[in-house]
């Protein structure tokens, strides 16, 4: 078992023709049963093409009628990205999973509340993974996104974080050491997104193939700690944390008024804090995740 | 990216929100000039840099005459202006608002930004206005009011007066708050900012309601759909390593401390620098060269980090995903070489083709130390530079 995908899931590549949908396709396609994960592409102007064999739809409604698909992962441009998003979810998608990097905030506020109202309508909910994330990956299975899949084993460990070099470092340290990983999930670094480090640690704690977890957040916002709350309560295995940016200039991103709301508590040091309060396991040392992680195995 | 609070007001004008009549002024000169154009008998002479606090800091006077117009924009013009925001040199004056006076009779703050816990844009208000507002926020959290809009909705006339009357604006001008905050929200959503802050926004003698001052920023990612907003960028307000680094499209933020530090991805580099810290030195800088790095980009970047005088060794930290190992070697090789690099340069590399860039690292003929986690490599380069 692993969480959200597995060898059997059929994905969508939305923006495939483009370069760096193009590049990305054909490393996922080599990664494991990764030939017969992505089956189809979308682009409207190339509909009826084939790229690496894939076929080409001319939407995601259509490309997940003809293919049973249930999943997307998302390339397209900045500023076309939040309707592709939106795209994969007016056709019902279980998970749109959405690597580009740099969207304009205002494009996911407004995406993020048409999901929820759809939603709250009855809709069919369509999970979002980013943007600007790596994507995931279940080892020796499926890889979704942009990650370099040979750094990864089978396993037991979960991994979530904002970022997607230090998704990296942790899971390099977890294999070195023997210990493989049931899935390892980027959820971007924006400030407007889909999952949170809650709901991941939900899944994980839910998933009976993972035994234990390294969650890793940064500065800003307010979701490292909702998620220590959540886990105080109710998460069942053992967790290493890290938090990046404790000698992060303060307001050098975020305007006095964005640290104002979120209470204080998005500093590293009063994340770890929290983190610590809640029972994780916490470490100022990221090239220690790994090490410490097996000692509470 | 931030504007001057002349470039705010004329933004809030635009979307109807009404402000004082100032002019922007760029000598002594212009100065007495637009308070004669102004008319009136007394006028606010207001230094423009970006940081807060210039009142303060001696950066905002007010004028009875067009002698003392004259004789305070002397004094403000070109001056080293040292607020809270800016650090201990201060920040040069370049531009002056010249405004008209206004009968103050009460002063509130309001502003909107984008609340990551609901996803929603956040409205907040206080009657405490033309203070620090994290110290309201500190002091008295009970004096700012908060409504979270729904970005599908829009502020509610509801929401809006909700927001007036929790903070106390009489009955006769709840109506001119509204009208202002809902312009306030149209204006922040329109133009992509990511604050749009009013402080203090005043209630006049006469019942008006006016911006006495604005502040604004925006979010970059949607700076390609808003030209009018680029150009009011003004660059004299902003880290000159950090325009020339952005060139290259490098993240690059300048710290105080004496290791710089070269590394792919954010939280990668925030990671790094906080190891460096844990083993006992300070990062001199944050510079994350991204997924898509090339011997120019890795030269340039070596240029910028060199730049700083307090630089007295260079960790790179490279997780090679997309990026290869090789790719990054070799342009740190060919940025040591180009630099004549003279300090400490301590080099971990992880990931695709790891083997292969070790070997161009250590066949280069330069004396780069290896390390193999980013806490070896913290350890070297601290001893290093000791």
């Amino acid at each position: 078992m692993s969480i959200l995908i597995n060898k059997d899931t059929k994905v969508i590549t939305q923006g495939i023709t483009g370069k760096t949908g193009q590049f990305h396709t054909e490393k996922c396609q080599e990664y494991a049963n990764g030939k017969n994960c992505f089956v189809a592409g979308v682009n409207p102007k190339k509909a009826g093409e084939k790229i690496f064999d894939i076929p080409i739809y001319a939407s995601v409604k259509e490309a997940a009628g003809e293919t049973g698909a249930t999943v997307s992962v998302i390339y397209v441009p900045p500023a076309g990205a939040a309707a592709a998003i939106w795209e994969a979810v007016e056709a019902d998608l279980d998970l749109a999973i959405c690597i580009t990097e740099g969207i304009p905030v205002r494009d996911m506020l407004e995406v993020r509340n048409k999901m929820k109202a759809k939603e709250a309508a009855g809709g069919k909910k369509t999970l979002l993974l980013g943007p600007n994330c790596p994507g995931l990956i279940t080892p020796e299975e499926i890889k979704i996104g942009i990650m370099p899949g040979h750094i990864h084993r089978k396993g037991r460990i979960g991994v979530v974080s904002r970022s997607g070099t230090l998704t990296y470092e942790a899971v390099a340290q977890l294999t070195e050491i023997g210990l493989g990983q049931s899935s390892a999930v980027g959820i971007g670094g924006d400030p407007i997104n889909g999952l949170k480090h809650i709901d991941v640690m939900q899944l994980f704690n839910d998933d009976p193939d993972t035994d234990a977890v390294i969650m890793i957040g940064e500065i800003g916002g307010p979701d490292e700690a909702e998620a220590a709350q959540w886990c105080k309560a109710n998460m069942k295995k053992p967790v290493v944390g890290f938090i990046a940016g404790v000698t992060a200039p303060a307001g050098k991103r975020m305007g006095h008024a964005g640290a104002l709301i979120s209470g204080g508590a998005d500093t590293a040091d009063a994340k770890l804090a929290i983190m610590e309060e809640c029972g994780f396991k916490v470490t100022r040392n990221p090239s220690e995740m790994g090490r410490l992680l097996k000692s509470l195995l | 990216m931030k504007i001057h609070e002349y470039q705010a007001k004329e933004l809030l004008r635009k979307y109807g929100v009404v402000t004082p009549r100032g002019i922007p002024c760029f000598s002594v000169d212009e100065a007495v000039k637009a308070a004669e154009e102004l008319g009136g008998n007394i006028w606010v002479v207001k230094a423009q840099i970006h940081a807060g606090g210039r009142g303060k800091g001696g950066g905002v006077k007010l004028g009875k005459s067009l002698d003392e117009v004259r004789t305070l924009a002397g004094q403000i013009l070109g001056m080293q202006l040292v607020t809270h925001q800016t650090g201990p040199e201060g920040q040069k004056v370049r531009r002056l608002l010249i405004e008209e006076g206004a009968d103050i009779k009460k002063e509130y703050y309001v502003a909107a930004l984008t609340d990551r816990a609901t996803q929603k844009v956040a409205m907040m208000a206080s009657s405490e206005g033309g203070m620090d507002i994290e110290e309201v926020a500190h002091n008295t959290p009970e004096k700012i009011i908060k409504v979270f809009v729904d970005p599908l909705v829009g502020l509610t006339d509801e929401q809006a007066t909700e927001l007036a009357k929790g903070i106390g604006v009489p009955e006769g001008s709840i109506a001119k708050a509204v009208d202002a905050f809902k312009k306030l929200y149209t204006c922040y959503m329109e133009t992509d900012a990511s604050l749009a802050e009013i402080n203090p926004l005043i209630l006049e003698g006469n019942g008006n309601i006016k911006a006495l001052d604005a502040k604004f920023n925006f979010d970059s990612n949607a700076l390609f759909r808003h030209p009018e907003i680029v150009a009011y960028r003004d660059l004299d307000e902003e880290d000159a390593d950090e325009i020339e680094a952005s060139k290259f499209d490098l993240a690059y933020i300048s710290l105080d401390g004496n290791i710089g530090c070269l590394v792919n991805g954010a939280g990668l580099a925030m990671a790094t620098m906080d190891t460096i810290k844990l083993f006992g030195a300070e990062p001199a800088n944050f510079l994350d060269v991204g997924g898509g790095a090339t011997t120019e980009k890795v030269t340039e970047a070596f240029k910028i980090m060199l730049k700083n005088p307090k630089v007295k060794g260079i960790l790179v930290n490279i997780f090679g995903g997309i990026m290869k190992c090789d790719t990054i070697a070799t342009g740190v090789v060919t940025a040591a070489k180009e630099v004549n690099l003279s300090v400490p340069l301590v080099v971990r590399m992880k990931g695709t083709n790891e083997d292969l860039g070790k070997k161009i690292l250590a066949e280069s003929g330069l004396p780069i130390i290896a390390a193999d986690t980013m806490a070896e490599a913290a350890t070297k380069i601290v001893a290093a530079v000791k």
